[in-house]
């Protein structure tokens, strides 16, 4: 079925157990866009991540991928839609980098999990795009925080997923490996209809590259392009506080003085 | 998408190197089981043992020896040492701990308090109930440990997602003290019944399985490595972690009870007719890692089930060595090789990274 929405929040309610995260949320993103999801902490934007992902199960409302819902696919097709990364650093024993690439093609892999010709390809065209060649063979666990962190992305690529979602995964990362990770994402989305959903804390960063952002602020979902939410003086609401002021005209955040922004 | 042009090839170095692996340790473990059935205390020549093996009518004393104690003995080394090597692949991936095995973390001694109690039971039931317990040895046996092992296990998993890979270690260790503890004060009070089952069972022993019982090792055993292959392919998923393992699509729950059931079945009757083989369940997958330079469990559990059943026969033999004096026991020549391989493990192995 063909459709021109990629991925919609339809009264979505997100939490855990009987306690509401966030509530009602509606959203809609075109296949292909880069979507960074921005929010102070403890604002939810995990457990939206997770539930869209389909980890954990809605409170209210749906998530669709094209026509699919996801909470009541199976999770085996599931895994052959959406590609997950996380913050929380992998530990693998004994795991080669080669292998943590090898497991996107999980999904997708008969009960043995042996890999056809297609799956090797896939996967050495994820170490390719990723730029992780380097270390294909070494050990998961001895390489850096970015490295480790550019092959966890592999793998999701290589799971050649119609919706990524990526949660804080630059967070270890220094401001080089956080912007060459990011343009790469948006760069991968827009050649291969790849949606991309990824939560960050770096705003200045995902302001310039997204297409458009989820803002989650208040307990509500502001939908919009970067252009569209500075304007509104949403980004503002969101994270101004007594010491940090966003200002509009410079796109970046600067320290106030005198209780004022400095540049306005 | 974009449009890749796909390579020919398709095979990478790895499985060639994971063929030669398996030949070489697949010729290694007929050559030693063949050391181990001509050499002894009576020696019988390997053309002998060919012919003996070939011809199950001959009645020669050598033929005699072989059929009924060293072929048993060695049968059961090989099904052992299989087990405990993929029992420890099993454990080893499910608790993401590379010093995990089935003895290490207590449940072979589980599974020896199972029989102990099994054995207590009896004996106090009463005579008929002994009775019945020699006729059906094997199998209430293995049925024992199988309960033991399997509680166990249960609180080692419940256990391994609070503490640490290392702490888990200490405290399987100092669990296995324990009920070796209360195992002896069980023993202490049915000594008459559970002497002949228990004596020089903490040593390990692959010599004490009948002919007749093998079948019942050899085939639970069997159903065990069969469900373990089946929990191979989502056990890769796990070990990246528990949310990784469910967004590629792995029933984690349902994963956890499977390679349980496998660790049980491939562990209780081990443990039931040959007592607490130590060492070879950590050490074998560390060696399978080696060789097949992957952590991925299709790969390892090959591998592990034949450098696990190597290690066993070898053991085995150098016990069965003619010595002028008495015998050694297996678990100390098991100690003699595994204890300095895990303490190397701890100390300078990458696989320990962040685990110290």
């Amino acid at each position: 079925m063909k459709t021109t929405t990629a991925l919609s929040l339809n009264g979505l309610t997100v939490g855990y157990g009987e306690t509401a995260i966030l509530s009602s949320l509606d959203a809609r993103v075109e296949p292909g866009g880069f979507l960074c999801v921005l929010g102070r902490n403890g604002s939810g934007k995990s457990t939206l991540l997770r539930t869209v992902a389909g980890l954990q199960p809605a409170l209210a409302g749906r998530v669709q991928l094209g026509a699919d819902v996801i909470g009541p696919m199976p999770a085996a097709e599931r895994a052959r839609q959406i590609a997950v990364v996380l913050t929380e650093q992998a530990h693998s024993p004994g795991l080669t980098a080669n292998d943590v690439v090898a497991l996107g093609r999980q999904p997708f892999t008969d009960w043995r999990g042996a890999l056809s010709a297609e799956d090797h390809a896939y996967i050495r065209d994820a170490f390719r795009l990723a730029g992780a060649e380097a270390f294909a063979g070494r050990l998961f666990d001895d390489l850096s925080d970015g490295e480790r962190q550019r092959v966890m992305i592999a793998r999701a690529v290589a799971q050649r997923p119609r919706l990524m979602v990526l949660d804080e995964i630059t967070a270890f990362l220094d401001l080089l490996g956080r912007v060459e990770t990011m343009a790469f994402l948006r760069r991968h989305a827009h050649e291969t209809g790849t949606t991309v959903l990824l939560s960050s804390h770096d705003l200045e960063l995902s302001l310039q590259l997204a297409d458009a952002v989820w803002l989650l602020v208040d307990g509500a979902l502001e939908v919009g392009t970067p252009d569209d939410l500075i304007a509104r003086g949403l980004i503002g609401r969101a994270f101004d506080t007594q010491d940090v002021a966003f200002s509009a005209e410079r796109s970046r955040f600067e320290l106030r003085r005198n209780g004022s922004a400095r540049d306005r | 998408m974009t449009t890749l042009a796909l390579p020919t090839a398709p095979t990478p170095a790895g499985v060639a190197r994971w063929l030669v692996g398996s030949l070489a340790l697949g010729l290694a473990v007929i050559a030693a089981a063949l050391a181990s059935l001509s050499y002894g205390q009576v020696s019988i020549p390997i053309g002998e043992v060919i012919a003996g093996l070939l011809d199950s009518s001959a009645d020669s004393t050598s033929a005699l020896i072989l059929r009924d104690l060293r072929l048993p003995r060695v049968g059961t080394a090989l099904v052992a040492g299989a087990a405990l090597g993929i029992a420890g692949v099993l454990m080893q991936a499910l608790l993401r701990n590379p010093v995990a095995d089935a003895w290490s973390l207590g449940l072979l001694a589980g599974g020896q308090l199972g029989v102990a109690l099994t054995v207590a039971g009896a004996a106090f039931a009463g005579p008929a109930a002994l009775a019945f317990l020699e006729v059906f040895q094997g199998v209430s046996l293995t049925v024992g440990a199988a309960v033991g092992v399997a509680v166990a296990a249960v609180a080692v998993l419940w256990l391994g997602r609070r503490v640490g890979a290392v702490t888990l270690l200490v405290v399987g260790l100092m669990l296995s003290f324990t009920v070796q503890g209360i195992v002896s004060v069980v023993v202490h009070f049915v000594s008459r019944a559970g002497g002949k089952v228990f004596s020089g069972w903490n040593d390990g022993n692959f010599a004490s399985v009948l002919p007749a019982e093998w079948p019942l090792l050899a085939g639970v055993v069997l159903v065990g490595i069969v469900l373990a292959g089946a929990c191979a392919k989502p056990l890769n998923s796990l070990l990246l972690g528990e949310t990784y393992a469910k967004s590629l699509g792995t029933n984690v729950g349902r994963l956890r009870t499977l390679a349980l059931a496998a660790t049980v079945l491939l562990v209780a009757p081990v443990t039931a007719f040959c007592g607490p083989i130590t060492f070879i369940g950590l050490i074998v997958p560390h060696v399978a890692r080696a060789i097949a330079k992957t952590a991925r469990i299709g790969s390892l559990l090959p591998l592990a089930a034949l450098a696990g059943a190597l290690l066993a026969v070898l053991a085995d033999f150098v016990v069965h060595l003619p010595w002028q004096q008495h015998f050694l026991h297996l678990n100390a020549v098991l100690a003699l090789v595994g204890a300095p391989v895990v303490i190397a493990l701890l100390v300078f192995s990458p696989v320990m990274r962040g685990l110290r």
